[in-house]
Parts: structure tokens; sequence; C-alpha cells
């Protein structure tokens, strides 16, 4: 017979069971992915040893070297246009207390996270097809705008909350000192307001870089990003180069949410 | 308030005007890039079908009758669209199922996380975002690779002598059901960490005191204190999978669509434009549904407690 173990309040039967099932649920297979991106041999079921020669053949691949600068250079510039459209309205919505029309504005900012992305797709497939076929333009412009806009409710969520937990004495004290609300923007919100803004913009980085959805639906021929580029390898017998994909996007993304994270805790 | 009311309006006037000037880069952005669309979607839902794919006119309400039933094309009969609803069925009975698995599996979790001593819960929260943060695809391909034929739940299986063929798994609906569960389980932990993070645990203690079971307690103290929660983790994990299309393309295997791809399939192969911006709209139009149901909830529970 087991010693009864201690007394506990919180303690439910089976909970930590399940739960520790779910953490292993969850990690199993990205680890398994992780791993078989190192195998020497073609299987993804099979060790063969440790090698480098899926990230090697991956990078020799042109089309894949291709598809991460789109996706890198895409993901900036969204990264970049939501922000700061988001910074502008987290100032707008917070900093001008209640007014008409706020509530709207909030629905309008938060419209990407409630329309179902396949919606959003057919409906940019369409307008931008009409422009496309109006204008000539076959650009990355199309996809720059779409990641741009439904980047900014990523974007805007960190800023407003930084901006909310804000002390407005110090805006009150550089306006008594003869600060015009320029300098006071500058030298006193800015620098305070700068870590929901980096939070916010390496959010929004992530989420163009994940986005499969719209990409593909809006994306002109040859325009593959990352994650449309691996789609698109699902149709056909999968090696393990996809694995060192996967992993090597896996990595970035880890690295930009633990700077999320070490960002926004500071605050606490 | 001792201000004249007039200088307060005039002042509330001019911070609604410099709300709505900083915000307008924003609003544009949204209008072009999300929302505008949107309204062109719901004007070709409400015309006919162009001839060589398209839209052309007249105005007809043709696409929205479409969805849910046909016409007999030598006798006029009407009758129910059965393959359309189908694919309704199944969107809807794999989502709810996703909802289900999900929250048996993400409550003990959350709870497991809150009940952590303080230090570490920041470190058990994390593990749960990282996940929820990675390029779904790759999580589509994980899953992937432990459900095919060849892969570590049919390896595992037969080295354990449970079954002697791999189960096929992949490319069915199963496939679908367990690449979403796998998916969308962070949304469904995250909202409920956060009302068990606020459940005041002294609430046990009392319900001890009191002789409940452990069930009891779960039952009748803190399934109900933990509504919120519950609520929102359901509709977040039953929106998405609703209009689920990735997974279902990559592991349903084409054949088994769901509402999101059979969309797409009318904007591709089948040329019928009307028809997928009136299913869109149906999509959209089910989810506003829900969104409202959860915010009056929400609303509710703020009354009440």
């Amino acid at each position: 017979m087991a010693e009864p173990r201690p007394f506990s309040v919180t303690r439910l039967p089976g909970f930590t069971a399940i739960a520790i099932t779910a953490f292993v649920a969850l990690y199993l297979p990205i680890i398994t992915i992780v791993v078989f991106s190192f195998n020497a041999l073609s299987s993804m079921s099979q060790w063969g040893g440790f090698s480098l020669h899926w990230y090697r053949e991956a990078w020799a691949n042109d089309t894949v070297q291709e598809a991460t600068i789109r996706s890198l250079l895409i993901a900036t510039v969204a990264a970049l246009v939501s922000t700061v459209v988001a910074t502008l309205a987290a100032l707008g919505t917070t900093r001008q207390g209640r007014f008409r029309g706020r509530t709207a504005i909030y629905a309008l900012i938060n419209q990407p996270l409630m329309v179902p992305e396949i919606v959003t797709a057919v409906s940019l497939l369409i307008v931008f097809g009409a422009i496309r076929q109006a204008t000539g333009y076959q650009g990355l412009g199309y996809l720059m705008l779409a990641h741009s806009a439904f980047c900014v409710p990523f974007a805007y969520l960190p800023i407003r909350a930084r901006l909310e937990g804000m002390d407005r004495t110090l805006e009150l004290a550089a306006a008594d000192l003869y600060a015009t609300p320029l300098q006071a923007f500058r030298r006193i919100t800015l620098p305070l307001l700068m870590p929901g803004i980096a939070a916010g913009a390496m959010l929004a980085f992530v989420i163009s870089l994940d986005d499969v959805v719209i990409t593909e639906f809006v994306k002109s021929a040859g325009q593959d990003t990352l994650a449309t580029y691996m789609l698109g390898q699902f149709r056909r017998t999968l090696t393990p180069e996809v694995n060192a994909i996967s992993t090597a996007l896996l990595a970035l993304t880890l690295v930009l949410l633990t700077g999320f994270f070490l960002i926004t805790r500071k605050r606490a | 308030m001792a201000m004249s009311s007039s200088a307060e309006t005039a002042a509330a006037r001019r911070r609604g005007r410099s709300g709505w000037l900083l915000s307008t880069p924003a609003l544009v952005l949204l209008l072009l890039g999300a929302a505008g669309p949107l309204l062109v979607v719901l004007a070709f839902s409400l015309l006919s079908k162009g001839e060589y794919g398209g839209v052309a006119l007249p105005v007809s309400g043709q696409a929205w009758f479409e969805i849910f039933f046909q016409r007999d094309i030598f006798d006029g009969t009407i009758s129910p669209a059965k393959a359309h609803l189908a694919i309704f069925w199944r969107s809807v009975w794999l989502s709810l199922a996703t909802t289900l698995i999900t929250f048996v599996l993400g409550l003990p979790t959350a709870w497991f996380i809150a009940t952590r001593p303080e230090r570490q819960r920041a470190l058990w929260l994390f593990l749960i975002t990282i996940p929820f943060w990675t390029n779904l695809l790759i999580r589509t391909f994980a899953i992937m690779e432990v459900i095919r034929n060849e892969g570590l739940l049919n390896t595992t299986l037969i080295a354990m002598g449970a079954i002697d063929q791999p189960l096929q798994i992949l490319f069915t609906d199963w496939a679908t059901l367990i690449g979403m569960a796998y998916v969308y389980l962070p949304l469904m932990v995250l909202p409920l960490y956060a009302a068990i993070d606020r459940f005041d645990m002294r609430l046990l203690e009392a319900g001890y005191d009191l002789y409940a079971s452990r069930w009891r307690l779960l039952r009748r103290v803190i399934l109900p204190i933990v509504r919120p929660g519950i609520v929102a983790g359901c509709i977040l994990v039953f929106i998405p999978s609703l209009g689920a299309y990735v997974t279902p393309r990559v592991l349903g295997g084409g054949t088994n669509m769901m509402v999101g791809n059979f969309i797409e399939l009318q904007f591709g192969q089948a040329r019928n434009w009307p028809l997928g911006a009136s299913l869109s709209m149906a999509l959209l139009i089910i989810v506003m549904v829900a969104l409202l149901v959860y915010v009056r909830a929400s609303a509710r529970e703020g009354r009440d407690g």
C-alpha cells in the first residue's frame, strides 16, 4: 500500500494526470519534428544519426530562400505599419476619455479577430483580384496591405494595455513645467510606452509570419511565403526538409516570444 | 459636475475629434484591407452567377436559397441540398466535439497551472503559450506525423501489440478532429486559467468542512464560479473550429470538407462565386451570433458577481 498523500484542498481526482497528459500531447509532436530535422536519413520514423543535412538542403533550395526573404520582408512591413497606426489609435482611444463612436472604433480595430480567416481571405481575393485586373499591378503590395491590416489588433492590444496602466501624473507634471504637448509626448509618454510598442510589434511580426490562409488567397503566382510553401509541400511526399524549415521557424518564434515576455513582465 | 454644460460638451467634442483623428490611419487600413472587402462579399452574395465565374446581374436571392435547397433541373421540384447540409453538419459536429475535447483536457490543465506555487506558474503558462504562438502549419504537420500510418501512434500501438494493422486515421474526420483539438487546446486553457486564477481556494476548505466530496465541490462550487472562463474558452475554440480551413485541408485530405474548404471550392473549381459569397456570409453570421451570446453571458456574469 502506498503512503496516503498529504491532504490538499486543491487536489482533484485525476486532474494532475490529465494535465500532464495534455502537456505531453502538446509537446511530443513538436519535439518529434525538431528531433527528426537533425536526422541523417530521409525517414521520419527511423533514426540514422545526427546531421545538419536537411538544413543545408533547405537553405540550398532557391524557392525556400526566396520564400524566407519574402516572409521576413512582409512581416517587417506589416509589423512596422500596424504598430505605427495601432499606437496612434491607442493614444486616440485611451487618452481622450470617452467620446462618441469609441466603441465603434474598438469594434473595427478588433474586427480581424472576429471574422473567420477564410471569409476575410475570400473577400480580399475578390477585391484585390479586381484591382489587379484594373491596374495590372502584381507586386507584394497586396500581401503587405492585407498583413498590415490583420496585424493591427495584435499590435493595438498590448499598446493599449500599457497606456491604460500608465501613470498620467507624469504627463501632467510635464505640462505644468511648460512642456508643449509634443514635447511631453516625445520625452515622457513615448519612452514610457516603448515596452508596449515593442511587444505589439513582436506579436504583429509573429502573426504575419504565421499566416497561411489569407496569404494563400491573396498572393500572386510565385509569391510563396514560407507558410504557403509548406502548405504546398503537403501535397507531395514529405522530406525532413519541412522539419528543418519548421524547426528554424519555431526557433525564431521562440526568440520573439521570449523577448515579448521579458518586455511585458518588467511592468509587473 | 460644476462645469457649465456647454463648456463640457465643447471639450467632449474636441476630445472626440482628436480621438477619431488619431484612429483614422488604423481605420483606413482596416477598411481597405479587412472590413471593406466584406461588404463586397455581401453584395456578391446577392448577385447571380456569371457565365464564366464571377458574378452578374440581376440581383437575386438565389445564392442564399442554394445553401439550403436545390431545384431539380427537370421538373423544378425543390428539395433540401443534402450535400451542403452534410458539410455544414460536419463543420458543426466537428467543432462541438473539438470544444468538448479541449474542455475535458483543458480544465484539469488550467487547474493544474493555477494550483502550482506562485513562482512556477508563469513558466507553466509560458509552456501553454508557446504552442499557441507556434505556426499553425507546423503544429498541423506535427500532429500529422503522429497519426499517419507509419507515425508515432501506430508504431507504438503495434509495438505494444494492441493492433497488428496500422489504424487509418489520416484523411478521415478523426484526423481533422484530433488536429483541431491539438491546435486549439491552448485557446481553451488560457481563459480557463484566467478564471481559475481568480477563484478563492478558501471556498474549497469551507466545502470540505461541510463534508462535500471533491466531485461535488467541482460540480457545485468550482464550475459555477469559473463559468465565465468556460464560456470564453468554449467560444474561443468553437469559432475558429467552425471556420477552420488548414486543418481539414491537410489532415482531412480534401474530401472531408468543412465549410471553409467548401467556400474555397466555390471560388475555385466550382466557379459559383455567389454561392461562395453567401456561404461566407452565413458563416460570418453564425460566428457573430456566437460572439453575441458570449458578450451577453459575460455581461450577465458581470452584473451578478
